[in-house]
């Protein structure tokens, strides 16, 4: 992270963007903690950065860049503390006093990497990931504080206007700061129903990026390396937590397919990616997570779709992979998580093991019709039954409920294909 | 430490046994509630509770304009309405969401939380 004082203006545009997503999160949420006002340190951490891409490529790269940031945000905290009326400040000194759970915000010093206390960002994390919160504002708020994206970024990925965001953004900053959402991790009799939330929040950032709703990108690896990196985070502040480790584990399997994944613009199906392509180092280190978790023996949703994902990265054709295993894993995601979406998927194991007409009929007796992968689902089954009209009918319904161009033409592409078993 | 309104909403409609579904029903979430009541006081909680009549007991008054006008019945249209509620203190909103919690299984009733403004 070093660079010579006068380094070139592109080496030090690259050294912000990383220091910008390493430390933005790190400086929010040790400001937080001192300060007790999480807007105030979004604010100033915000100008710390702007500052840095005034003054670095003409005055030079500070020695410890990490330090000089943490120091010119807390600085210009202070600075508009005092500026605000004594009424503010003294409220201020108030929230430091009730400072709950033995943070004492004298004992934190930004420009000391050692003294960074690793869970401010834990806490940080629970307070944007808070069940008061509505889900989508806690994806909102934990890319904005902890992942550093600007609000137009946040809007852009999730389909919202930049207005509508940055209101909702802004309503969830007050309301944390007015109905005092605390700024803590919660406490054992709470931290397994409040850890699910954290987990689903980054989880659903994860996802957004995998198959983005909309779009000519059919992958969005901004959002999939930002959830990646905040769940490592989660992993390295809370390493007994098996869910943790299963949801990493589920990211890190999912994230290996994704070179083999989209082929010419087109979204290719398990069944024919190009199995060399996966990325040997992620699958490796998704399967040892997943083996720990085994070790572990207390399987939890995240756990257990991660462990199917190990039994696919496992195999080295489709043809080859353990079906039976895969349908086990499934019943027990069911007995853990008895939604209809777990029971489709669970259908299209049963396709392969007892063929697609047992799958049919398991899949029309959900009820999943604003769904779209349901009809994805329905139509794949009906195509492999011959039952062609039917089949195109599901995938012209499946293909107008997705606005993701790469699963789009995948579709379109296995429609053609029951044209051509019609008319050959 | 912040205060909250605890707010309890129901049907508009009360019958024989307000909001409950019989005698029974009613006389044990009363005793619940009374108990929830002097737990509050007893963790220095309380501030201020009350259940409300009906809401068709209730008249809005606007002295808005030159004239004052009364009208009967509730300001909101509504087939919710708020029945009662709770003042309380606590030091942030996890307390506050957890008493909401106990005062819900107590009175049967959903609960809304929501701070105050301070001074």
């Amino acid at each position: 992270m070093t660079l010579p004082e006068h380094a070139a203006p592109d080496e030090v545009a690259t050294l912000i963007e990383g220091l910008h997503r390493e430390e933005f999160g790190r400086i929010v949420a040790a400001l937080t903690r001192r300060f007790g006002d999480l807007g105030l340190a979004e604010e100033v951490t915000q100008d710390a950065f702007a500052e840095a891409v005034r003054r670095w490529p003409t005055a030079g790269v500070p020695p410890y860049p990490p330090g000089w940031l943490s120091t010119t945000a807390r600085n210009r905290a202070v600075d508009r503390l005092r500026r605000e009326s004594t009424r503010h400040a003294r409220h201020v000194e108030a929230d430091l006093l009730r400072a709950p759970h033995g943070a004492d915000p004298a004992d934190w010093d930004p420009d000391d990497p050692a003294s960074a206390i690793p869970d401010d960002r834990l806490r940080l994390l629970f307070t944007c990931c808070h069940p008061a919160l509505a889900p989508a504002t806690r994806v909102a708020l934990t890319l904005r504080l902890l992942g550093g994206l600007t609000v137009p970024e946040i809007a852009a990925a999730f389909l919202v206007q930049e207005r509508a965001m940055a209101q909702r953004i802004t309503r969830a900053k007050q309301k944390i700061a007015v109905a005092r959402i605390p700024y803590r991790v919660p406490g054992d009799a709470e931290l397994a129903d409040r850890l699910g939330g954290v987990l689903a929040t980054l989880y659903l950032v994860f996802n957004e990026g995998y198959l983005p709703r909309a779009g000519d990108q059919p992958v969005r690896t901004d959002l999939c390396a930002e959830a990646l990196r905040l769940t490592r985070v989660l992993r390295h502040l809370m390493p007994d937590e098996p869910e943790v480790a299963g949801l990493l584990a589920l990211m890190l399997l999912t994230e290996a397919r994704r070179p083999a994944r989209v082929v010419q613009g087109r979204l290719v199906g398990l069944d024919e990616q190009d199995r060399s392509r996966w990325d040997p180092g992620l699958v490796a280190e998704g399967h040892a997570l997943v083996r720990e978790c085994l070790r572990r023996n207390r399987p939890g949703h995240h756990q257990l779709l991660a462990a199917i994902n190990a039994v696919h990265t496992d195999a080295p054709d489709f043809a080859a992979t353990d079906w039976s295993q895969v349908l086990a894993l499934y019943d027990q995601l069911y007995a853990v998580t008895p939604t209809p979406v777990v029971a489709l998927n669970r259908a299209l194991a049963v396709a392969e093991l007892d063929g697609p007409e047992v799958a049919l009929a398991l899949v029309e007796a959900l009820d999943l019709t604003t769904y779209q992968p349901f009809h994805a689902a329905r139509a794949d089954l009906l195509r492999r039954l011959g039952r062609s009209g039917e089949a195109r009918a599901a995938y012209g319904r499946a293909i107008s409920m997705t606005g993701n161009e790469a699963e789009q033409a995948f579709l379109a592409a296995r429609a053609r294909g029951v044209e051509r078993a019609i008319y050959p | 430490m912040a205060e909250y309104l605890l707010s309890v909403w129901g049907p508009a409609e009360y019958d024989e046994f307000g909001t409950y579904g019989s005698k029974e029903e009613m006389e044990q979430a009363f005793a619940d509630t009374g108990r929830f009541n002097e737990s509050l006081r007893e963790r220095g909680h309380w501030v201020f509770a009350g259940g409300l009549h009906p809401a068709h007991t209730a008249t809005v008054v606007d002295g808005t304009g030159a004239e004052v006008v009364t009208t009967d019945g509730p300001y909101l249209e509504s087939k919710e309405l708020i029945g009662g509620f709770w003042v309380i203190t606590a030091r942030d909103l996890d307390e506050a969401l957890a008493l909401a919690a106990e005062g819900s299984r107590a009175c049967r009733g959903k609960v809304e939380v929501r701070p105050f403004q301070g001074e």
